[in-house]
């Protein structure tokens, strides 16, 4: 038997999903789309059911990609559990009058049934039932309540098959209903909405906004750091790095199969950020450069998310964002590119239009640094003095803008206008939340994983044939002529296709000025992103619009890097 | 030209209220709007705007939106006495 969870978003659809199955669930892409769903496993009786976090939808004529996915998966379910916000029943008894004229049985779990009471709504139960035909539960996703009685339920799931109405029809329908059933007596403010409404205000949302971000970017860096310091570096340093001596002995120490596999050894040692192999430099920039930054980055975004923040993040920023073709919550994928380009990239599927995912990934790639590549530009061009790393900040940033207008006004097509529900705060729910982080990361592993190996072995082979020497050759006299840079820094730049980082550290012994040092990292960390985003690129743009976005790239360098040398000089 | 008490909701006060009376869009922003229930005959109560024609947020059956400044000029909302 297969279980659909259906309902508005936001109403704990996903709360109840986790209530109702155990831990083996997985996340899929429904086919031909970026919409991912979630599936598990629940006992029933003696059998066990499929259950389906349908994507949340207000209504089954689809105004997005999403509600398409979740009307076309509605064809393929046995039952439908329809969740519905009990303090919100006018706007949730549309998508259920909906489905009750489908031929398909359901059940109505009145979610949030404890907030009712202190936000004082009165719903008459039996009425309810009796005007929707089908059985009516009232649950508490968060505490478990009711979920029993639910399970229970499901076999009695029916459809009254009401008969087919226009929209209007529909909501009069839905204005009788609530007539009959609901009664709400005085209800005052809490101090929570006094919050909710503060932080969509543009004083006060201003201030909260940059509050958040500021604590968030502290957090996500300190664990990101914590657990590369902690966790990972040692694991790295004292339990694989001896086995890959071993391995590098009997490999010889050199030649092609060892350069593949283990790298080149720095010092006559396996250096995990500088050999290249891809059991030393293949497996420590996933596991120990990126995954810390993506664990502690999706802990905190899912905890902004639970709370209800990020819809008001997305309002608070929305105006800014659509100068540059962009929607409010275009905020979410950029602020992940802050930690790692790669999960930044994979994130833009959130928006909704092809035009917005190719603008977000292309200004993400060329203008967000990472995590790796801002400590660098710490290290390396703050030790030159602070206002420096302001100029390759402030660049980056004027970059971003100017670069994001053009776009704007250059790509075909339009960005829908902000049309999102804020939902109130709440106190995050950790089983729920948790076991979304894990997905995500999961997620994450199982795809970015086989693409960075694959890179690495593919870069790998090009370097021994000898190819980026010759491109280096090719391109010299742009660096050194239109850049201002020497001519050794051409390596850097297209070693800058492989890490960026680790070129903006070959940077650090060429003896360059700093006025060469500012150029130079501001043209590495918008050139070509490193090859892990670049193939993750590819995979969320296809071919062409990935080599418009690389096209863009190499100009936009250029361009600003030769200005940089004009305006510094 | 509106009728009298009418204005829209982009030009509507924070803290006014009123009753939609129109969506003033085509067939897509019509279908947007009216799947979160802003629809003709609604009670809607502005909350608050954002600087430089960002989006408005409202009160809509108890619950909050946020709505681009754009299709907000373009719901027709009777004020309240």
């Amino acid at each position: 038997m297969k279980i659909l969870l259906m309902g508005n978003p936001n109403v704990g659809k996903s709360v109840l999903f986790s209530r109702l199955t155990g831990v083996r669930v997985i996340v899929s892409n429904y086919p031909g789309t970026t919409v991912s769903y979630t599936r598990g496993e629940t006992k029933m009786g003696e059998d066990t059911a499929e259950v389906i976090d349908v994507p949340g939808t207000y209504t089954l004529e689809p105004t997005s990609e999403a509600e398409e996915v979740a009307s076309e998966m509605l064809h393929t379910g046995d039952v439908v559990v329809n969740v519905v916000n009990a303090t919100n029943l006018e706007r949730n008894l549309y998508l259920t009058l909906q489905l009750l004229e489908k031929d398909v049985p359901v059940v109505v779990a009145l979610n949030m049934w404890d907030d009712t009471k202190h936000e004082g709504i009165n719903i008459n139960l039996d009425k309810l039932r009796e005007l929707l035909g089908v059985p009516v539960i009232p649950t508490v996703a968060v505490t478990g309540e009711g979920i029993k009685a639910l399970v229970e339920n499901i076999p009695r799931a029916t459809s009254p098959h009401l008969p087919l109405r226009r929209r209007d029809q529909r909501w009069a329908a839905v204005g009788r209903i609530i007539d009959q059933v609901q009664h709400v007596t005085h209800r005052h403010h809490t101090w929570w909405e006094r919050l909710a409404d503060a932080s969509v205000k543009p004083l006060s949302g201003g201030i909260i906004a940059l509050a958040v971000l500021a604590v968030s970017f502290i957090v996500v860096r300190f664990i990101g750091e914590s657990l590369i310091g902690y966790v990972f570096d040692p694991l790295f340093n004292n339990l694989w790095a001896p086995v890959l001596m071993k391995l590098s002995a009997i490999l010889q120490g050199g030649g092609f199969l060892h350069d593949i596999v283990i790298g080149k050894l720095i010092g006559g040692q396996v250096d995990f950020v500088q050999s290249f192999g891809l059991l030393s430099g293949g497996l420590y920039i996933p596991f120990a450069m990126v995954l810390p930054y993506v664990v502690s980055f999706y802990l905190v975004l899912s905890l902004l998310e639970d709370v209800g923040y990020l819809p008001r993040l997305a309002v608070m920023v929305d105006t800014i964002m659509h100068r540059l073709g962009l929607h409010g919550y275009a905020i979410i994928p950029t602020l992940l590119g802050f930690g790692c380009n790669v999960p930044a990239v994979m994130a833009t599927r959130i928006l909704e239009s092809k035009r917005e995912r190719f603008i977000a990934a292309t200004l993400i790639s060329i203008a967000i640094p990472c995590a790796a590549l801002q400590a660098m530009i710490f290290g390396l061009v703050g030790a030159r003095g602070a206002q420096y790393v302001v100029i390759v900040y402030g660049t980056l940033f004027v970059v971003w803008i100017i670069l994001g207008t053009i776009l704007r006004l250059s790509v075909r097509g339009f960005t829908p206008e902000l049309l999102i529900e804020i939902p109130p705060y709440r106190l995050p729910q950790w089983r729920a939340m948790l076991q979304k982080v894990w997905m995500r990361v999961y997620g994450f592993l199982a795809e970015a994983i086989p693409i960075i190996l694959g890179a690495v072995l593919v870069i790998n082979v090009l370097y021994f044939l000898g190819v980026f020497e010759a491109i280096a050759n090719f391109t010299a006299p742009v660096v050194t002529n239109f850049l201002g840079l020497p001519k050794e820094a051409v390596t850097a730049v297209v070693i800058g296709f492989l890490r960026k980082d680790v070129a903006l550290g070959m940077l650090a012994p060429l003896a360059l000025s700093t006025k060469q040092l500012v150029v130079g990292s501001v043209v590495l960390a918008m050139f070509f992103p490193c090859i892990a985003t670049f193939v993750v690129l590819l995979r969320e743009l296809g071919v062409v619009d990935m080599l418009k976005s690389t096209g863009i790239m190499i100009v936009a360098a250029l361009i600003t890097g030769g200005i940089l040398n004009l305006v510094l000089g | 030209m509106p009728d009298e008490g009418q204005t829209t909701l982009a030009r509507m006060r924070a803290g006014q209220s009123g009753i939609v009376v129109q969506l003033q869009g085509g067939f897509g922003m019509v279908n947007r709007l009216s799947a979160l229930g802003i629809i003709p005959g609604k009670r809607i109560t502005k909350i608050s705007a954002t600087l430089m024609r960002g989006p408005v947020t409202v009160e809509v059956d108890r619950a909050r939106l946020a709505i681009g400044f754009g299709m907000a000029s373009r719901i027709l909302v009777q004020l309240d006495e």
